[in-house]
């Protein structure tokens, strides 16, 4: 007989894996539209944001739903990670259309003549969106971990990027609408860049329980209980 | 409240040691080379698959499983550092500091529930009447069942509901003042909110008692217990914090069984 | 399932009903017949005199059967001393004890002995107990009575105790109470109604024993004063009177038969009062597998009255 939980658990895994791959597609999608100018697709990009957010209340209905079996051990951290994972997915997506928006924006006006590395950032932030949702169907931990410290390069050429828009904005005022447009659009591949990393660590806490969150942070004073 | 036997409780942090025990009945091995420490004043729970040894390793640690014609043990069982298999040690002695309730409520139907209370206490001579009087009140507060039945204390045991009876057994072993309390799956004949009620007793008890209670409720479990210890075909597969045993067991076989993958 | 069929069916289980209750009919039939019989023929012999009365010299009209009456209560009385604390604590020993070798034949002799006529006891105990006393007496004729009692008690004693569930035996011995005083006071305090019961169809077996009692207590026609004297009895009484040419000892002897009867079925009375099922329960009903649990103590099988 086949056991009903389980059954359960296996749809809500496959449930955050198709979201997975639409925010995924977003991500793609709205770097393509932004880098070629193409309207047309950011405008789908953009409509296609509610069915993520659908899947993000689907997936915590279920969820919640999974929780009244009393879930324990490895059931129970999956279920607690596909929430977190299909929050960070929605994010994801979110800033995907916030791409999408200014992309839309951009295709209407006139490039900016200006060599900015943003193929390089959106390369990087794709790749560990997908980097990090492949290890979690793999379940594989170390693939995981290795996401993690990318984050800091994509920090770091973001911070570049935000330099150079503001000293072309200084220098070229005319264009400071439109290089507003590409700081925001950065600003949203670094923000995804961190979605992924996040969705990295909940993967090394389904694995291993491991909590690995804000550990290269300066350690605060330990917390103490106030009675 | 003057118990002599608390004062151990307060010196030791270990309240049984078990070191390599084995039972056998007869040739055939029920629970096999079981060693584990169990933490004064908390909770322990034994989980596992039915046969896997876990009613058996209770009823050794006051001595019942010798009810069993050919049975016979190896090993060591320290309570609060006395080995209670030493010679010249009467089980009899034993069970008055390790206490059971069993599944089945079993309060003696000839007796009214004040005369429950106190039959360890009258059938081991304890004779003075305020003594007896005290301790009934007392081991009935414990079991928070004073307010319901002390203006009937002399109404047959018999005649309280099933959660009643039950809760009427625990307060009957704590009438004689045991250091440890064993309860072999003590919720499991009886309804919901009765069982909510055994399992607050049970975390309100852990406050001045080692107990240790066989479970087949993994939620129950959970709920109501510090440690846990999953038995597997008579031999002790894991042991640890029970938020540990339920969030991350270290073995394939704690984690199947908990998910209910077997068993 | 057509109507026709249906039809068959409800007759059939008509004719069934009818079948059972004519069945029943058929068994209290012979008892009713005992019961009109006697009444019949020896209620109008049942007066004041009867009861208060030594038996007439032969030949002479009236006379009852007093020393009878009370013959038959000192032999039940004195039987009893024998009887019971050998049945019961035999009992107990068989129940609590069990795990040897040797309770296995105490329960097939116990059975066997059941099973002995009771004329041979009577001439057992004349070889035992009369003829070293050179006479018959009361004595003898409590013996052999107790003697009698023993395997029946001890049997209903064992099983009752049985019945007892062993969630309290566990549930004493955890208390850290010893084996005996658990056994007494628990085990047997739960049972007693149960060994009550048994002392009382054992008793209203042996009221009724005529044969044992030829050999033993041999009868008398006057007062018992001493257990070195033979005794009256009913069951002695009726017999005599019964193969007597006399037509007032004929009617006599139907007049015992029914004050016998009486004693017995009082006795049965008792048994039924004492096994009754009150509103409180007096043991648990919860079942869990394992578990050994009476609702009422029934006498157990093999036991008539």
């Amino acid at each position: 007989m086949d056991n009903h939980f389980e059954t359960g658990l296996e749809f809500l895994r496959q449930k955050l894996l198709l979201m997975a791959s639409r925010a995924e597609t977003a991500v793609n999608d709205s770097v393509q539209a932004l880098m070629q100018r193409n309207y047309d697709l950011a405008m789908k990009v953009r409509a296609d944001d509610d069915i993520i957010d659908q899947f993000e209340m689907e997936i915590d209905e279920m969820a919640l739903q999974l929780l009244t079996k009393a879930p324990l051990a490895g059931n129970l951290r999956l279920v607690t990670v596909a929430m977190k994972v299909s929050q960070n997915l929605e994010r994801i997506g979110d800033e995907a259309t916030k791409i999408a928006k200014r992309a839309c924006d951009l295709s209407q006006e006139p490039p900016v003549k200006l060599v900015l590395d943003l193929p390089r950032l959106a390369g990087l932030a794709v790749a560990m969106v997908k980097d990090a949702l492949d290890a979690f169907v793999q379940r594989d931990s170390r693939a995981a971990r290795a996401i993690v410290p990318r984050d800091r390069e994509v920090d770091a050429l973001n911070r570049e990027m935000q330099a150079a828009l503001t000293q072309h904005m200084v220098e070229h005022p005319e264009t400071i609408p439109r290089c507003l447009h590409w700081i925001v659009a950065a600003k949203s591949l670094e923000r995804i860049a961190d979605h992924a990393k996040n969705i990295a660590e909940e993967v090394v806490y389904l694995c291993e329980a491991q909590d690995i969150r804000h550990l290269l942070k300066k350690p605060a004073p330990a917390s103490r209980s106030i009675d | 409240m003057s118990n002599p036997h608390m004062e151990s409780q307060a010196d030791h942090r270990i309240a049984l040691a078990v070191r390599g025990l084995s039972i056998f009945f007869g040739s055939h091995a029920v629970l096999k080379n079981v060693t584990l420490d169990i933490a004064a004043r908390s909770v322990t729970a034994i989980i596992g698959p039915s046969g896997c040894g876990k009613s058996t390793f209770l009823r050794a640690i006051n001595r019942m499983h010798e009810l069993n014609p050919g049975a016979r043990m190896e090993g060591q069982v320290r309570l609060f550092g006395e080995d209670i298999y030493a010679r010249g040690v009467e089980p009899v002695v034993v069970r008055r500091r390790v206490g059971m309730v069993f599944q089945k409520s079993n309060p003696f139907p000839t007796m009214t529930i004040a005369g429950n209370i106190t039959v360890g206490l009258r059938l081991n001579g304890v004779r003075d009447k305020r003594i007896l009087a005290e301790r009934t009140e007392e081991s009935l507060r414990m079991a928070a069942l004073w307010d319901e039945v002390k203006n009937r204390l002399h109404a047959p045991a018999i005649s309280l509901s099933g959660g009643q009876q039950q809760r009427l057994c625990i307060a009957r072993a704590l009438a004689v003042q045991p250091e440890v309390l064993l309860m072999d799956e003590p919720a499991s004949a009886l309804d919901p909110q009765a069982t909510q009620k055994i399992e607050d007793l049970i975390v309100e008890l852990k406050k001045d008692y080692t107990i240790v209670i066989v479970t087949h409720n993994m939620q129950q479990a959970a709920r109501a217990s510090d440690f846990t210890a999953f038995f597997y075909l008579g031999e002790l597969a894991e042991f640890g914090p029970t938020t540990k045993i339920f969030t991350n067991p270290a073995q394939k076989r704690t984690e199947d069984y908990v998910t209910g993958r077997f068993g | 399932m057509t109507a026709t069929n249906h039809r068959w069916r409800k007759a059939k289980n008509v004719l069934m009903q009818a079948l059972a209750l004519v069945c029943a009919v058929l068994v209290i039939l012979p008892l009713l017949l005992v019961f009109f019989h006697l009444l019949s023929q020896g209620a109008s012999s049942i007066n004041w005199a009867f009861f208060t009365q030594l038996p007439k010299p032969v030949g002479e009209v009236g006379g009852g059967m007093a020393n009878a009456i009370v013959g038959t209560f000192i032999l039940m009385a004195l039987a009893s001393l024998l009887g019971v604390p050998v049945g019961v604590l035999g009992g107990i020993f068989l129940s609590e004890y069990p795990h040897r070798r040797l309770n296995r034949w105490i329960r097939f002799t116990a059975d066997v002995v059941n099973g002995v006529p009771s004329i041979t006891w009577g001439m057992v105990v004349y070889g035992l107990v009369v003829v070293p006393m050179k006479g018959f007496s009361t004595l003898a004729g409590a013996v052999v009575l107790g003697l009698m009692m023993i395997p029946l008690i001890m049997r209903t004693t064992e099983e009752v105790l049985q019945l007892v569930p062993i969630g309290y035996r566990e549930a004493a011995l955890a208390l850290g109470i010893a084996q005996w005083r658990m056994i007494a006071q628990i085990v047997v305090r739960t049972a007693m109604k149960g060994i009550v019961t048994g002392v009382l169809l054992a008793l209203a077996r042996v009221a009724g024993e005529t044969a044992p009692l030829l050999f033993t207590a041999f009868g008398n026609l006057y007062w018992t004063h001493r257990l070195t004297e033979p005794i009256a009895a009913l069951p002695l009484q009726i017999f005599n009177y019964a193969i007597s040419p006399y037509d007032d000892w004929h009617r006599q002897a139907w007049a015992g038969a029914l004050i016998l009867i009486f004693l017995v079925s009082v006795i049965n009375l008792g048994v039924r009062v004492l096994t009754r099922d009150r509103f409180s329960r007096t043991v648990p009903q919860i079942l869990i597998p394992g578990h050994h649990v009476a609702t009422n103590v029934q006498p157990p099988h093999g036991i008539t009255s």
